[in-house]
C-alpha cells in the first residue's frame, strides 16, 4: 500500500528509491504481494515437509511445482489488462465447451470425472475456469452501467451459475463453490443493490428451514447431520474430521514442534499433506501458528483488495476484488472444514496444500493481480 | 441508495468509489469472519486441548499382548512330554482387510477352509484387540503356505506367521495323562482372564495339562506399539515380557509308561504305577489311547468321531473314570480289616465246601472252585488260593460298617485328589448310601459280595494302585500324585492316611500276598515264573454279568463282552517296596495276563540299570 501511495504522491523517478520501484514495475511484478506470497510458499514448503512424513521427494516435487506456478504468475503478469479484457468472453465460451466436454468424455478417479485428456496432455477444465470466471464476469459487469440492474444482475448470475453446475456435476462440490463465489463477489464489487443481498439472504432462511422438514430423505438429513457431528458417525464420515480436530486441539497453544506431530506422523490423519494440512501444523505450531498464517492471509487479502482500489479500470478493480475474495474462501472453508466447522468439500489450503493444478491457478491468479498492479502505476507516470 | 442515484451513462468515478466502499466493508467482513475461524482453533487447542491431548496419546499407542511360552512337561528322567514346536499359521488383521467377508471366502476356496474353522475364527475375532493378528488356520502344511504366498499381494491383511504350537513326542502313549492342550472354546472364554489369555489360543483340556493350566500358561506380556491408522507398527516404545509357565517335571517314566500300555497290547484296561515311598504315579495307562497332538489345532471331525464311536472307547480314561468291581483284591485289606478288629485271628479257619450260606436262608454263595479249597481254611491261605467262602463268612462277620470303615482308610468310594482331571470316586457302599440311593435296607447277603470285592462295590485302577501303596507301606496311604517338581518349585506336600495297625498283623498280609506269587498255591505263581525280584500281590477275576443260582460261569457261552475282567495288584521288591501296581484288563479273563502287565511294568522300574534300584535280582 506505501509502495502505491509512494508512487502517486511522486510521479517523477527521482532517488534510489524510486529506481527499484521502476525496476519492479518493469518485471510487472507487485513487491509487496510478492513478498507475502514468497513467505507463504516458505511456510508451506515447510510444512508439507513435516506431513509427508519427511519426504524430500514430495518436497522437490512441490517445489518444483511452486517455480513453475512463479513462472506462470510472471508471464499472466507481463499481460495487458485490457487483453485480458477483449479475450476473456472467448475464453469463457472455451471453458464452457471443455467442461461438457468432460461430463462427456472425461477422466477420473474414485466416481468422480474432473480431468481432460487430449493427446498426451491432461488437465481439470475446472481449474481454469476458476481463472476464467472473474474476468468473464467483470468484462459483462464492466460494460454496463453500475450498479447493476436486475436484468444485468440475473444475466451476470447465469453466467457464474452455468459452469458451477457443470463442475458440480462432476462431481466437484469444492470447486463449484469456488466458481460461482468468483461470479458473486464480481457482483458484490459491481455495486450489487443490498435489497438483493438481503433478498437472497432471506430466500436462504427461508428455504433451508422447508427443505429440511418437507423434501429432503431421512439419510439425507443424516448426512448433513454427519457434517456438523462428526462425533455421530465416528468410523465412517466422522473418522477424518474427528482424527483432523484431535490434531489441532493436541497441539495446545505451542504446538507439539516440527516434526513432533505424531497425529499426521503416524498417519492417523488423512490426506495430511493435501486438504488437511492445517492440521499438522496446527499440530505442531500450536494456536501461535495458527494466528501467524492467518495474519500473513489477511495481508494478502488486504494487499489484493488495496490493488482493486488503485487500478485504473472497472474491469480491473472487479477482476482484483474477486480473485481476492476466493482466495478468501479457499482460506475460510479448508480451515473451515478441517477444524470441524463446515461440511468436508475438497478445498485445499491455498499455497500450502500439496497438489500442482491449484497451485499454479491460483498463482496465476495472483498473476492477474500484478498486471492490474503495474498498469496502474505505468498509466500514472 | 444507489438506486436513487443511477445513471444511465458510466461514470468511472463513481464507479470507482463505489468499488473502495465494498472493499473496505469486505475487509471488515473478511477480518470477522477470520475472527471466528480463530475462534474455533482457540476452542480446539486452548479449551479442548486436554481432551484432545489424551486422544492423540491414544492414537499412536497400542497395546498388544504377547503370548507366554507354555511351560514344557518332562517325564522324571528330563525326557520331554510336551514341548513347544514352531508352526506357520494363517492370520487376519481385521483393520487392514478391506472386505473381510471376501477375503474369506477367496482364502475358503484357495485352501479348502471348512465352516467350522471360520465359525471359529469368527469367534476368537470377537476378542480381537484392534490391530491384533487373528488366526484362521493353523499349521499351515508347505503346500498351503505356497498358495497363500502367491496370492499374498492381493490379500491385504492377511499374513502367514510362525507361532508356537504343543506337540506331545509320544503321542498316544501319553495321551490321556498328560492329556492334551486344545483351542478355547465358548464356554472356556466365559471363566478365563480375559487379560492373561489375550494372546493365548490354546488351552489345557485335560490330564496333566489341565491341571497345571494355570502354572504352564504363565503371565501374557504386553508391548506398547506406536502405530499408524493402517496398523503398521512403526517401533515398539517400551515391552513387558512375558513370563513362561514353570516348566513340569512329572513322576512319569516313559519307560514303564511304554512297557505298560504295550504289554496290554490294544487290549481295553489300565495300568496305573506308584512309587511306594512317596506316591509319585510312575505310569498311568489306560488303553486303548489316542494321539494328543490330533486335538492341539483342532481335531478334524472325521478323526474325531472315529475316537468318540470306536467300541473300545479310546477317549474314556480308565485309570480314572473307569469303575471296575475290584474283586478278589481287595482281600488282602478285608482280611486285615478282620485282624484289625479282632474278628479273626491268622489261626481262625473257616469250613469250605465249594459254597456258603447264611443261617436262616436258603441261598448259596458259591465259591469260584466248585469243590472248595480245603475242608477247613485259613486267612493266609484264603488270599493266598483266593478263597471266597472264607472272605463271604469274614465279611458276615465283619459287617458292612466295619468294613466300610476300613475300605474307606484305604481310599476307596473317595476320589484320590490326584492331580489328573475327571476323576471318579468308585463306590463302597454303606447302609446310609444305600438308604439314599436306593431307599431300601442293607441286607446281609449284600456284605458277602462286598466280601469278595462284587456287588455295588467299585473301584477305579488309581484307587487299587493307592490302595496297594497302603498295603506295601503298612497301612501308610499316599496321595497319588504325577507332579515331582513344578518351576523352582519344591513338591506340593502330599496327603497321607497312616493306619495304625498291628505290625505283627501286617506279616501275615505280607507274607501272603507274596505267596500268591511266589507260594505253591499262589494264583499267580504259574504267570510269576522266571520273576527276578520278590513280588506281594493279589489277583481278580470280576464278573462283569450277573451268574444265576446253579449256573457255571462258561466263557465260550459269555460273549467277548462279558466274560471276567483280570485284575492284579502288587508291590515289588516284597521286603523293600518300591512300586505298586494296579492293572485291570477289561474281559480279560485271566487274572495271569494282569499279572504279565503288572511284571512288565515293574520290570522296567526294577531292572532299569541305570535306575536307582537297578540290580535287583540280578
Amino acid at each position: 500500500m506505501s509502495h502505491g501511495e509512494f508512487v502517486r504522491q511522486m510521479p517523477f523517478n527521482s532517488g534510489s528509491s524510486s529506481v527499484r520501484a521502476n525496476m519492479w514495475q518493469r518485471l510487472h511484478i507487485d513487491p509487496a504481494l510478492f513478498l507475502l506470497l514468497m513467505i507463504l510458499t516458505a511456510v508451506g514448503l515447510v510444512v508439507l515437509y513435516s506431513a509427508s512424513g519427511q519426504s524430500l521427494a514430495t518436497l522437490k516435487r512441490q517445489a518444483s511445482f511452486f517455480t513453475i506456478a512463479y513462472v506462470a504468475m510472471f508471464f499472466v503478469a507481463q499481460v495487458n489488462v485490457d487483453v485480458m479484457r477483449r479475450w476473456s468472453p472467448f475464453v469463457y465460451v472455451l471453458g464452457l465447451v471443455l467442461l461438457v466436454a468432460v461430463l462427456v468424455a472425461g477422466t477420473g478417479a474414485k466416481g468422480a470425472q474432473r480431468w481432460l485428456q487430449i493427446g498426451g496432455f491432461r488437465f481439470q477444465p475446472s481449474e481454469i475456469m476458476k481463472l476464467v470466471m472473474p474476468l468473464a464476469t467483470a468484462w459483462f459487469l464492466s460494460e454496463r452501467v453500475l450498479p447493476p440492474r436486475f436484468r444485468d444482475v440475473g444475466l451476470s448470475l447465469a453466467i457464474a451459475m452455468v459452469p458451477a453446475v457443470l463442475i458440480f456435476n462432476q462431481p466437484d462440490l469444492g470447486t463449484a463453490i469456488l466458481v460461482a463465489a468468483a461470479g458473486m463477489f464480481c457482483l458484490f464489487f459491481a455495486g450489487l443493490s443490498w435489497r438483493y443481498i438481503a433478498a437472497v439472504g432471506g430466500l436462504v432462511a427461508v428455504a433451508v428451514p422447508i427443505m429440511w422438514f418437507f423434501v429432503m430423505h431421512e439419510y439425507q438429513k443424516r448426512r448433513v447431520l454427519t457434517l456438523f457431528d462428526p462425533e455421530s458417525d465416528r468410523l465412517g464420515a466422522g473418522w477424518n474430521i474427528i482424527q483432523s480436530m484431535t490434531a489441532i486441539g493436541s497441539g495446545g497453544v505451542e504446538g507439539k514442534g516440527y516434526l513432533q506431530g505424531s497425529q499426521s506422523a503416524l498417519n492417523f490423519l488423512p490426506e495430511s499433506h493435501t486438504d488437511f494440512i492445517i492440521a499438522v501444523l496446527a499440530e505442531e505450531f500450536g494456536l501461535i501458528g495458527v494466528v501467524g498464517l492467518m495474519i500473513l492471509y489477511l495481508l494478502i487479502l488486504v494487499r489484493g483488495l488495496v490493488i482493486g482500489m488503485s487500478a485504473q479500470s472497472t474491469f480491473a478493480r472487479l477482476v482484483a476484488g474477486a480473485i481476492s475474495m476466493t482466495f478468501f474462501v479457499y482460506i475460510v472453508v479448508n480451515m473451515g472444514m478441517v477444524s470441524g466447522i463446515l461440511p468436508v468439500v475438497g478445498v485445499p489450503l491455498p499455497l500450502v496444500s500439496q497438489g500442482g493444478t491449484s497451485l499454479v491457478t491460483l498463482m496465476m491468479g495472483f498473476g492477474i493481480l500484478m498486471a492490474i498492479s503495474t498498469e496502474q502505476r505505468r498509466l500514472a507516470r | 441508495m444507489w438506486q436513487q442515484e443511477r445513471r444511465y451513462i458510466k461514470d468511472p468515478s463513481a464507479e470507482a468509489e463505489l468499488y473502495q466502499g465494498r472493499a473496505v466493508f469486505a475487509i471488515v467482513v473478511i477480518t470477522l469472519i477470520f475472527m471466528l475461524v480463530l475462534s474455533r482453533y482457540v476452542y480446539l487447542q486452548i479449551f479442548q486441548y486436554q481432551r484432545f491431548k489424551t486422544e492423540s496419546d491414544n492414537n499412536r499407542v497400542h497395546v498388544q499382548s504377547l503370548a507366554p511360552k507354555r511351560g514344557l512337561i518332562f517325564d522324571r528322567k528330563g525326557r520331554l512330554l510336551a514341548e513347544n514346536i514352531s508352526s506357520q499359521s494363517l492370520v487376519i488383521v481385521r483393520e487392514r482387510v478391506p472386505d473381510l467377508e471376501e477375503t474369506l471366502s477367496r482364502l475358503q476356496a484357495l485352501l479348502s477352509i471348512d465352516e467350522k474353522e471360520v465359525d471359529d475364527f469368527r469367534r476368537r475375532l470377537q476378542r480381537q484387540r484392534p490391530f491384533e493378528e487373528v488366526p484362521l488356520l493353523f499349521d499351515l502344511d508347505e503346500h498351503q503356505i505356497a498358495k497363500v504366498a502367491v496370492n499374498i499381494h492381493t490379500l491385504p491383511g492377511v499374513e502367514i506367521q510362525a507361532q508356537l504350537v504343543r506337540h506331545y513326542p509320544y503321542g498316544e502313549l501319553f495321551g490321556h495323562v498328560v492329556g492334551y492342550v486344545g483351542r478355547i472354546n465358548e464356554r472356556e472364554q466365559k471363566s478365563l482372564d480375559p487379560e492373561n489369555y489375550s494372546a493365548t489360543y490354546s488351552i489345557g483340556k485335560l490330564g496333566v495339562e489341565r491341571y497345571y493350566e494355570s502354572q504352564l500358561h504363565g503371565q501374557v506380556g504386553y508391548q506398547n506399539v506406536e502405530t499408524d491408522v493402517r496398523g503398521r507398527i512403526l517401533r515398539v516404545l517400551d515391552q513387558t515380557d512375558p513370563i513362561p509357565g514353570k516348566d513340569l517335571v512329572l513322576h512319569l517314566d516313559v519307560d514303564l509308561q511304554r512297557a505298560g500300555y504295550e504289554a496290554l497290547a490294544g487290549r481295553r484296561g489300565s495300568v496305573v504305577a506308584m512309587n511306594v515311598k512317596n506316591g509319585g504315579l510312575l505310569a498311568v495307562v489306560s488303553s486303548p489311547s489316542y494321539d494328543g497332538n490330533l486335538f492341539v489345532n483342532g481335531i478334524s471331525s472325521k478323526d474325531y468321531a472315529a475316537l468318540r464311536d470306536s467300541p473300545d472307547l479310546p477317549l474314556f480314561n480308565r485309570s480314572l473314570q473307569g469303575q471296575y468291581p475290584p474283586a478278589s483284591t481287595i482281600k488282602p485289606v478285608i482280611g486285615m480289616a478282620g485282624l484289625h478288629y479282632g474278628t479273626v485271628t491268622p489261626r481262625t479257619t473257616v469250613r469250605d465246601p465249594g459254597w456258603y450260606q447264611l443261617p436262616n436262608d436258603t441261598r448259596f454263595y458259591r465259591d469260584w472252585k466248585r469243590e472248595g479249597h480245603a475242608a477247613r481254611i485259613n486267612l493266609a491261605d484264603s488270599i493266598i488260593q483266593s478263597c471266597d467262602v472264607y472272605f463271604y463268612d469274614l465279611a458276615y462277620k465283619l459287617g458292612i460298617e466295619k468294613i466300610h470303615e476300613f475300605m474307606t482308610s484305604f481310599g476307596f468310594g473317595v476320589p484320590t485328589g490326584v492331580d489328573l482331571t475327571s476323576e471318579r470316586g468308585g463306590l463302597m457302599p454303606s447302609k446310609e448310601w444305600k438308604k439314599r440311593v436306593h431307599r431300601l435296607p442293607w441286607f446281609p447277603g449284600e456284605t458277602l459280595n462286598i466280601g469278595i470285592g462284587q456287588g455295588y462295590m467299585l473301584a477305579t485302577p488309581m484307587q487299587l494302585a493307592a490302595a496297594t501303596v497302603a498295603l506295601a507301606n503298612k497301612g501308610q496311604w499316599i496321595q497319588p500324585r504325577t507332579m515331582q517338581k513344578l518351576g523352582e518349585l519344591a513338591p506340593m506336600p502330599v496327603r497321607r492316611n497312616t493306619l495304625d495297625v498291628d505290625p505283627e498283623h501286617w506279616a501275615v498280609i505280607e507274607q501272603a500276598m507274596f505267596d500268591v506269587v511266589h507260594g505253591e498255591q499262589g494264583t499267580a505263581r504259574f504267570a510269576a515264573r522266571g520273576v527276578q525280584y520278590d513280588v506281594a500281590g493279589k489277583t481278580g477275576t470280576a464278573q462283569v454279568v450277573g451268574i444265576a443260582q446253579g449256573e457255571k460261569y462258561d466263557s465260550e457261552a459269555l460273549s467277548l463282552r462279558q466274560r471276567d475282567h483280570a485284575l492284579f495288584i502288587g508291590y515289588a521288591p516284597a521286603q523293600d517296596p518300591q512300586i505298586a501296581v494296579a492293572v485291570v484288563i477289561e474281559n480279560g479273563e485271566k487274572s495271569a495276563e494282569a499279572f504279565k502287565v503288572a511284571k512288565a511294568v515293574m520290570d522296567a522300574y526294577l531292572l532299569d540299570p541305570e535306575a536307582e534300584f537297578g540290580g535287583y535280582g540280578q
